[in-house]
């Protein structure tokens, strides 16, 4: 059941490559614009907000055209960023970009819950015994919020596993360069007698996603033992 | 430490929805209560001192540094104002130990001048040695409020916000921390701000008191002053009372008693477990003074202190009225029939009489240093 063609393997490696290289990409990015939606009013923060969920909200389609208008090989950004050298269109970096903006709204909730549900009295204390914001944050948010953290980074990454329609409008459909695992199994439907590698990558699918779950969950639970603590 | 303690000056005005807060006042060496009921703007001041808020107008200076002053635009951030805090939650951080704790500020103050803060000095002090490996969700409530404030010093603050640290616990966990906050005051040589609602821990504790009505100073003075004084507590008029400071004469064998003196005279209490010798603080409530203009005779109560009334304050049909014993005052609450009937009048020599059960053991306090 599991024997898999190479160019199916190539795929779920490939996805498992875009997934990771999306979620830790987003990390740090995500985590700051989560911890500037929970700690400080600025102006502007209604619109910051309302970015980071837009691909929530948007046909999949929609987003995946619109990267291509911004970062594609004549796109508004893509011209440029291809003359030093970083090429999105129709590569596996390409993928990986849509896959990070999608998961990114999922990945800033997550921090920004568990940011939010750090004491804020905490932070304070800290400050009031000498530590700048920097170590503040070092030393008291982000290891008190650690579990939502490593939780959002889980969920998007399950996410990334997941992604369509932004990544095939954005970078098609391209075996061994942007053929993700939804990209394949849907070719495989699309072929006469490609039902068998559809249902065998479907299920590592399922696998994939619920063991990302499942972890998102065990930590989301750890979060609130250590809040009811 | 370094030189005599700064004073801190402080003048804050903000708005806050119906509340308003408009306070100045000074504090010097050793320890400045900053008393009234809640919602009369204590914490708000504290949050304000510390940096952890922004008043509309305001100056707070630290001796000769301004540490705010909003018509300058100066505004010192929390982190590198030096005034450390203990919060009335104690507020450690739960996924550290004791000892990480403790040394969290004594990091931050590394490249302050002058010598580190001696940690097994200040663990001695506050009798914490054995919890250092332990994590604070372990600790009880009076526990954690020694290590907030041994974190506190070890910043080596150059001044100490203390927000109600006992209001959360019990008397038991009270009666437990008030020696240490007394070895504070006077062994650390940092100034101290502390907020509490409560007249006897301020009786016990402070040396200058500023007190708070609805967001105003309503008084402030050395405390012995503004305590006895009913009208300088409006909201605390029924527990105004003076303070006197005395020395364990005698320990009665049988009696269970103890006789404490001062220049007022020799007063009789109920036992305490104090050296003869030993320096002590007592709490007078005025409800608890009567008032006789002739030496009583056949009278249960022991505590008969011979003197001149000072003052008569009416205050509805209460009356206060101040008498020096021997340069002591004392403050009794009596009702406008008795001060007529009496015909008491400044001047006139009286005898103050107190129930020996006005003494409450708990409110012993040892005797501020002398600064």
């Amino acid at each position: 059941m599991l024997d898999l063609t190479p160019d199916e393997w190539t795929a779920v490696a490939l996805s498992l490559r875009v997934a990771g290289v999306a979620m830790l990409a987003s990390l740090l990015p995500g985590l700051a614009v989560a911890w500037l939606l929970a700690r400080r009013d600025f102006p502007g923060r209604a619109l910051l907000d309302g970015l980071v969920h837009l691909p929530l909200i948007l046909p999949p389609v929609v987003t995946g055209y619109l990267l291509l208008l911004a970062f594609g090989r004549k796109g508004l950004l893509g011209g440029w960023l291809a003359e030093i050298g970083i090429v999105f269109a129709f590569r596996w970096t390409g993928a990986a970009l849509a896959c990070a903006v999608m998961g990114f709204p999922l990945m800033v909730r997550a921090m920004r819950l568990s940011i939010e549900a750090v004491d804020r009295g905490l932070e304070q204390a800290a400050a009031t015994l000498g530590a700048p914001p920097l170590a503040v944050f070092l030393t008291v948010t982000l290891p008190l919020s650690l579990p939502g953290i490593l939780a959002g980074a889980v969920l998007a990454f399950a996410k990334a596993m997941g992604e369509f329609g932004a990544t095939i409008t954005f970078v098609s459909n391209i075996p061994g360069e942007t053929q993700t695992l939804p990209s394949a199994i849907y070719t495989l439907t699309q072929v006469p007698g490609g039902e068998g590698g559809a249902l065998r990558l479907t299920l590592i699918s399922v696998v994939l996603s619920m063991g990302a779950l499942l972890a998102s969950e065990w930590l989301a639970r750890r979060v609130g033992r250590r809040l009811a603590a | 430490m370094s030189g005599p303690a700064p004073t801190l000056s402080v003048a804050l005005a903000r708005c806050l929805g119906a509340f308003s807060l408009d306070v100045a006042f000074t504090a010097g060496p050793g320890l400045t209560a900053l008393f009234g009921r809640s919602g009369s703007g204590k914490t708000s001041v504290i949050g304000l001192l510390a940096g952890l808020g922004r008043p509309d107008r305001g100056r707070i200076a630290l001796g000769d540094e301004v540490l705010l002053d909003t018509a300058r635009g100066i505004d010192v951030p929390a982190h590198r104002r030096r005034i450390a805090t203990v919060f009335q939650e104690a507020r450690l951080l739960p996924h550290l130990s004791v000892r990480a704790n403790l040394g969290y500020g004594r990091f931050f103050a590394r490249r302050h001048p002058g010598p580190a803060a001696d940690l097994a000095q200040v663990v001695e002090m506050l009798g914490i040695g054995h919890l250092l490996a332990r994590r604070p969700a372990g600790l009880s409530g009076g526990e954690r409020q020694r290590v907030a404030i041994g974190r506190a010093l070890l910043a080596r603050p150059r001044l100490l916000l203390m927000d109600e640290p006992l209001a959360a616990l019990d008397e038991a966990r009270k009666a437990e921390i008030l020696p240490y906050i007394e070895r504070l005051r006077d062994e650390a040589g940092v100034p101290i701000v502390y907020v509490s609602h409560a007249v006897a821990e301020v009786a016990r504790l402070a040396g200058t008191v500023v007190v708070l009505e609805e967001g105003r100073v309503a008084a402030s003075g050395p405390a012995d002053a503004v305590l006895r004084r009913a009208d300088r507590l409006p909201a605390h008029a029924g527990e105004a009372g003076a303070i006197l400071d005395l020395t364990v004469a005698a320990q009665d064998p049988d009696g269970g008693l103890t006789r404490l003196s001062g220049p007022a005279g020799t007063l009789v209490v109920p036992h305490l477990a104090r050296p003869v010798g030993a320096r002590v603080r007592v709490r007078v409530p005025a409800r608890d003074v009567l008032v006789a203009t002739r030496a009583p005779v056949g009278l249960s109560a022991r505590n008969v202190l011979p003197g001149r009334i000072l003052a008569l304050d009416a205050r509805g049909a209460a009356v206060m009225v101040e008498i020096a014993c021997n340069g002591v005052a004392l403050a009794a609450h009596l009702t406008g029939a008795s001060v007529r009937d009496l015909g008491l009048a400044p001047g006139l020599p009286v005898y103050a009489i107190i129930k020996s059960v006005a003494f409450d053991p708990t409110e012993v306090g040892t005797r501020a240093v002398e600064i």
